[in-house]
């Protein structure tokens, strides 16, 4: 009897969230939410906020590097905003995990033994100057696109969070297209290094959006726009990255490794060669070509920091 | 006749060249230990114990990057070349950093198995911090006036860098055994190099003539003083007077690590310093 009461109460919960979501009202950390409306944000906060620190690592490698004083200053702020909004992301997941006894140790538990994943493009190499240009110009530019469509995301905390990411990834792009347009505008020498990293980072652009839905949507992504958490599909935001970035890419004389793509007037879309998506889930699963030896950087760091970490909790607790 | 007490801009400095001798020797002084140090820093970012030290680091990072790069161009502006070719296609032997700031973050290397000692990284910048805070404030009074006004500036931004590493001094030194014991190693190991810091090169007769900056005496007795006030104040046993490298950056000699910092940070530019980037 009881059990039943339980459950037509849970049931009137839920039905009452949903009518929240439907008339587009925001939820806070404090409100009551169904266990897979939780579940479906950690899951999506979890790996936004360790591909914003995993993603810090590629374009990190050139940092040291960067060829003048003011490139020197002006990536190490950006990696620098990267970093930060691993951070900020890493807040409102951990208030989501709290009610679960869960904690930022545990995000980075999952990561190193490969439970939690991190966006398959900072599984890539970044072999030259030029990579970290393409990162910024158009990783960037691409993340800009979905993380736009999340701005509206019913998720209050994770929706503010954004606003402030959005606004400086727009900076990052710029960043990006600063360096890619040097190059273009540059020696024959430095045009071909540009090109090179294009070349390198297209499959990895396009593998970035996810899967094409064939029709058929997964269950995840249908439960994200069921419970208003995202609005579009992997293929509509692959289509908005084309529009953007196709013609300038084309206007800059540079190619594209794929000589089928063409925009269709009438059907209103492009038509492109897909990546190979078995290569993909082979990336996500911690098997691309950088993949053991970044997540070993953030490891060696980890563990070697245990000390640091120990030494804090310790004077936290005498000064409690 | 130009008040050598008082020189109001690079074109009054350079009709003078003993004094222009003096000035540039110390500006790469001041650009080379923060350039250096602020590359060092670019090793630690995405490594860093915790994500909010990561931000705060690279912060600190970049302000000390950007003091070198007011330096470099001020030395630009004096005749001494272009500001990116002064900071990457110098020989080793032409930098005047000091020693304690070219040494390794730890073993390995940033790309592959960094072994970073945190202990030392704080050991190191607060030590070097508490010094560039007496050195600006010497440089308040220098007679070259475009120093004296950018080392204000300076002064604002160092001021809040020392700040932090003295904060974390105090907690590691207030922690656990194990923080303690390799905060005392790091510190060992710091003043093992530190001399040279103090060291004015074979310039400094005329630097401190010139009125360009208090003596090394002056500056070493001033560092000591501070620095003996806050280790008390945390309970930390004063390591004893600075030990002198073998080697003296002031005067152009330099360890292997700086060899490396330099191809490192330089990799690119050289491709082909001519071009854009």
């Amino acid at each position: 009897m009881n059990t039943k009461v339980a459950e037509s109460n849970q049931d009137e919960k839920r039905a009452q969230f949903q009518a929240r979501i439907e008339r587009g009202e925001k939820i806070e950390a404090d409100d009551w939410m169904p266990d897979d409306y939780r579940n479906q944000l950690i899951k999506l906060i979890a790996m936004h906020a360790v591909s914003e620190i995993m993603g810090a690592l590629p374009e990190k490698e050139w940092v040291p590097k960067a060829p003048t004083l003011r490139r020197k200053l002006a990536i190490m702020a950006k990696v620098q905003d990267e970093v930060g909004h691993g951070q900020l992301l890493l807040r409102v997941v951990e208030d989501l995990l709290a009610p679960l006894g869960k904690t930022r140790e545990d995000l980075f538990e999952d990561l190193f033994t490969g439970r939690l994943k991190f966006h398959n493009v900072f599984h890539m190499k970044a072999p030259t100057w030029a990579d970290a240009g393409v990162i910024g110009w158009l990783v960037d530019g691409a993340a800009i696109i979905t993380q736009t469509m999340s701005l509206d995301s019913s998720y209050a905390p994770y929706a503010r969070a954004l606003y402030r990411i959005c606004a400086e990834e727009k900076f990052h792009a710029q960043h990006g297209e600063s360096i890619v347009l040097e190059l273009a505008e540059g020696t024959p020498a430095q045009r071909q290094l540009l090109q090179d990293a294009v070349n390198r980072w297209w499959p990895a652009l396009l593998m970035f959006f996810g899967p094409p839905d064939d029709g058929t949507i997964s269950s995840n992504q249908q439960l994200n726009m069921q419970y208003k958490i995202r609005t579009q599909t992997n293929e509509e935001l692959r289509q908005a990255f084309f529009d953007k970035y196709v013609p300038r890419i084309f206007h800059l004389g540079l190619t594209l490794p794929d000589k089928t793509i063409r925009y269709d007037e009438a059907e209103g879309k492009w038509h492109y060669q897909q990546p190979d998506w078995e290569e993909f889930k082979q990336i996500v699963r911690g098997n691309g070509p950088r993949s053991a030896q970044r997540l070993q950087l953030r490891k060696v760091s980890y563990e070697e920091a245990k000390w640091v970490r120990d030494a804090l909790l310790a004077k936290q607790c005498v000064a409690g | 006749m130009i008040d050598y007490s008082r020189v109001q801009s690079a074109q009054l400095a350079m009709q003078n060249a003993a004094y222009l001798l003096a000035l540039k020797e110390l500006l790469f002084q001041l650009a080379d230990d923060d350039f250096i140090l602020a590359y060092r820093g670019s090793e630690w970012l995405g490594l860093a114990p915790h994500i909010e030290e990561d931000v705060a680091f690279s912060s600190i990072a970049q302000d000390t990057m950007g003091h070198a790069v007011i330096l470099y161009e001020m030395l630009e502006e004096l005749g001494a070349g272009k500001a990116d070719d002064l900071a990457q296609l110098r020989n080793p032997e032409d930098f005047r950093n000091a020693i304690l700031v070219e040494r390794r973050n730890g073993a390995g290397e940033y790309l592959e198995n960094p072994h970073y000692d945190w202990a030392y990284a704080i050991a190191r910048n607060y030590s070097y911090g508490l010094f560039k805070q007496i050195r600006l404030e010497s440089l308040h009074n220098s007679s070259y006036l475009p120093l004296a006004q950018v080392s204000r500036k300076m002064l604002t931004e160092l001021n809040y860098h020392l700040f932090h590493w003295q904060v974390w001094i105090r907690h590691l030194a207030e922690s656990t055994e194990e923080a303690r014991r390799r905060l005392e190693a790091a510190l060992e190991k710091v003043w093992d190099d530190i001399g040279d810091l103090f060291s004015l090169g074979p310039l400094a007769a005329h630097m401190v003539n010139f009125g360009l900056i208090a003596g090394e005496e002056l500056l070493l007795q001033r560092w000591k003083e501070k620095g003996k006030e806050v280790f008390h104040s945390i309970g930390l046993e004063w390591p004893g007077d600075p030990r002198v490298p073998q080697q003296n950056g002031r005067a152009g000699e330099h360890t292997d690590d700086l060899v490396q910092a330099l191809a490192t940070l330089s990799e690119v530019y050289r491709l082909d310093p001519t071009a854009k980037w």
